[in-house]
């Protein structure tokens, strides 16, 4: 399966990735109009390690302990990806309790948000990926089993 | 062909279920099911009355779930007892169900104190099932006075569901503080004086003596008059069924890291079930919904002939009243413990880490919770902390906490 992968030889730590994953999720046509004046929430964050930066947004693991955990049944894995149902979520937050990467987070209404590979958006693609301006990002397959 | 057979129809059931047919597609499962509903989320009953969710919501998994994998359900009946040499489950009804791998994942019972004069007290209610749910639903109105009698998870959570559809809720618990499970003093003070602020009233280190009709005589000497009463002093794992055929029971049926019970062909999972809690070397029930479901999935895949084991499991919760949440995993080591603790405390929150031997054995979070899985992780995994980057690692959760090979590792490879 096709994940997002970091590279962080090639991160500059601009953040673009986040306020792309912002605007792909927004569910508005207009960049501006979506992030201007709002606190956004991306489903991918850039990290600083003494000056190293890297973008992390959800492994889409194949043994994920956030959909075991899932106490509403919400999050779910289809074909390797793993999604949330918004509506079946009621935002108990387990997930975020037990996902190693951080990759999880409140999306402000009272229930969560992760990558979903922009695969249940508009954008067909990772936002992240094709917004980034210096490849430090890529969406390919790796090591399957 | 082999028949495999669950007596319970919980969260520890689907897991042995998808456990099962990870495996082995073909063999016959039968599920007994002493509820009439398929599986279904149970800690979500509280959000039900809240109106967060509902019964159709509240379905763990798709309403083809059984079918899709090949499951006979039997509702509405309870196992009475097992026959471990003809290797058969009897039902209540007298039939039996033949075996070769049998997952035990009964559950647990609420457990009712005898308090004096409960038999005169009419609206009284336990809080555990769709059923408990529906019933107590049907019971209030905006004019009930209620009180609940323990101050857990359970008791906690049912207060908010309601509050909003009552006029008055009280909780006791003979403990000093709310939450006592989970939180120390201080943490859960914090916690209390946000359900007070919520409108909960409490009266902690304090129980009722007796009952009569619908006044509370407590402890202290104090009066409560309520019109419906919530049961929510704990819960007894179901043991019976194992303990009968002299398999190893403490609180939970005894299993080790494949969830075996001692006695053959025979495995345990969930509420009932007491196994390795690694935050502290013992054995613990550790009745929380990820493990059920983690532990039932690893019985699964043992009964189908595969190789699993769940060899990390630690308490851990997530919970949250009225917009406020708090995290907990593991264990908390007091300094006379040999434990160190590193405390941060903001306007509204806390955070807590406790180290002991060079991991973190536990935390506290309440505020902001953000990221914090990745101290779960840490407490999970034992990771040693000198490759740990420790002021990283108290300021925030983030993978930069590791070293530079190991955080590459996490981003770069499939996980």
């Amino acid at each position: 399966m096709k994940r997002v992968y970091a590279d962080e030889k090639w991160c500059i730590g601009c953040h673009l990735c986040e306020y792309n994953c912002a605007f792909a999720n927004s569910g508005c046509d207009d960049m501006v109009k979506a992030l201007k004046d709002k606190e956004i929430r991306p489903r991918i964050c850039v990290e600083d390690r003494d000056k190293i930066t890297y973008a992390v947004s959800c492994r889409h693991c194949e043994d994920p302990i956030c959909v075991k955990s899932c106490i509403s049944g919400a999050l779910q894995k289809h074909d390797g990806m793993i999604t949330i149902d918004q509506d079946k979520c009621i935002g108990c937050l387990t997930c975020i309790l037990v996902c190693p990467y951080g990759a999880v987070s409140e999306n402000g209404t009272g229930v969560v948000q992760k990558c979903e590979l922009c695969l249940e958006n508009s954008c067909g693609e990772p936002a992240c990926v094709k917004g980034c301006p210096n490849r430090a990002l890529i969406y390919e397959e790796r090591g399957e089993s | 062909m082999k028949n495999y057979v669950i007596i319970g129809n919980g969260v520890a059931a689907a897991g042995c279920i998808e456990g099962i047919r990870s495996v082995d597609k073909e063999s016959k499962i039968t599920v007994v099911s002493a509820e009439n509903y398929p599986v279904y989320c149970r800690p979500l009953i509280s959000y039900y009355l809240e109106e967060k969710t509902t019964l159709e919501k509240m379905n763990y998994r798709p309403a083809d779930f059984y079918d899709v994998n090949g499951c006979e359900v039997v509702y509405g009946k309870n196992a009475v007892s097992v026959n471990k040499d003809e290797k058969k489950v009897v039902l209540d009804d007298g039939n039996e169900i033949a075996y070769d791998a049998l997952c035990v994942a009964s559950g647990s019972s609420p457990f009712v104190p005898p308090f004096a004069g409960l038999d005169t007290v009419e609206n009284k209610f336990s809080f555990m099932t769709i059923d408990d749910t529906l019933a107590l639903e049907k019971a209030i109105n905006k004019d009930s006075k209620v009180l609940i009698v323990g101050a857990g998870l359970i008791g906690l959570k049912c207060a908010e569901g309601i509050v909003e559809k009552v006029s008055e809720i009280t909780v006791c618990d003979l403990a000093n503080r709310v939450l006592s499970s989970i939180l120390d003093n201080e943490c859960a003070e914090i916690m209390q004086k946000h359900l007070e602020k919520n409108g909960i009233k409490f009266m902690l280190s304090d129980s009722v003596d007796k009952f009569d009709g619908n006044r509370a005589e407590m402890k202290s000497g104090k009066i409560v008059d309520f019109d419906v009463l919530v049961l929510a002093v704990g819960v007894r794992a179901n043991t019976s069924l194992v303990k009968d055929i002299g398999g190893d029971v403490n609180r939970g049926i005894i299993v080790d890291d494949k969830m075996q019970t001692t006695v053959c062909g025979i495995y345990a999972a969930g509420d009932c079930s007491e196994g390795n809690d690694i935050s502290v070397g013992q054995k613990r029930v550790l009745a929380i919904l990820p493990n059920a479901y983690i532990g039932g999935n690893c019985a699964g895949i043992n009964m189908a002939g595969g190789n699993s084991e769940f060899s990390n499991a630690v308490p851990m919760n997530s919970i949250g009243f009225f917009g406020l949440h708090s995290m907990t995993a593991g264990s908390y080591y007091t300094e006379e413990e040999g434990g160190e603790l590193y405390e941060e405390k903001t306007d509204t929150g806390i955070k807590r880490l406790y180290m002991k031997d060079g991991i973190l054995t536990g935390y506290i979070i309440i505020g902001d919770i953000a990221r914090a899985g990745i101290y779960t992780s840490l407490v999970r995994e034992k990771t040693p902390l000198d490759g740990i980057n420790m002021d990283l690692l108290k300021k925030n959760p983030s993978l930069a906490i590791f070293s530079p090979e190991i955080s590459r590792k996490k981003v770069e490879g499939v996980i």
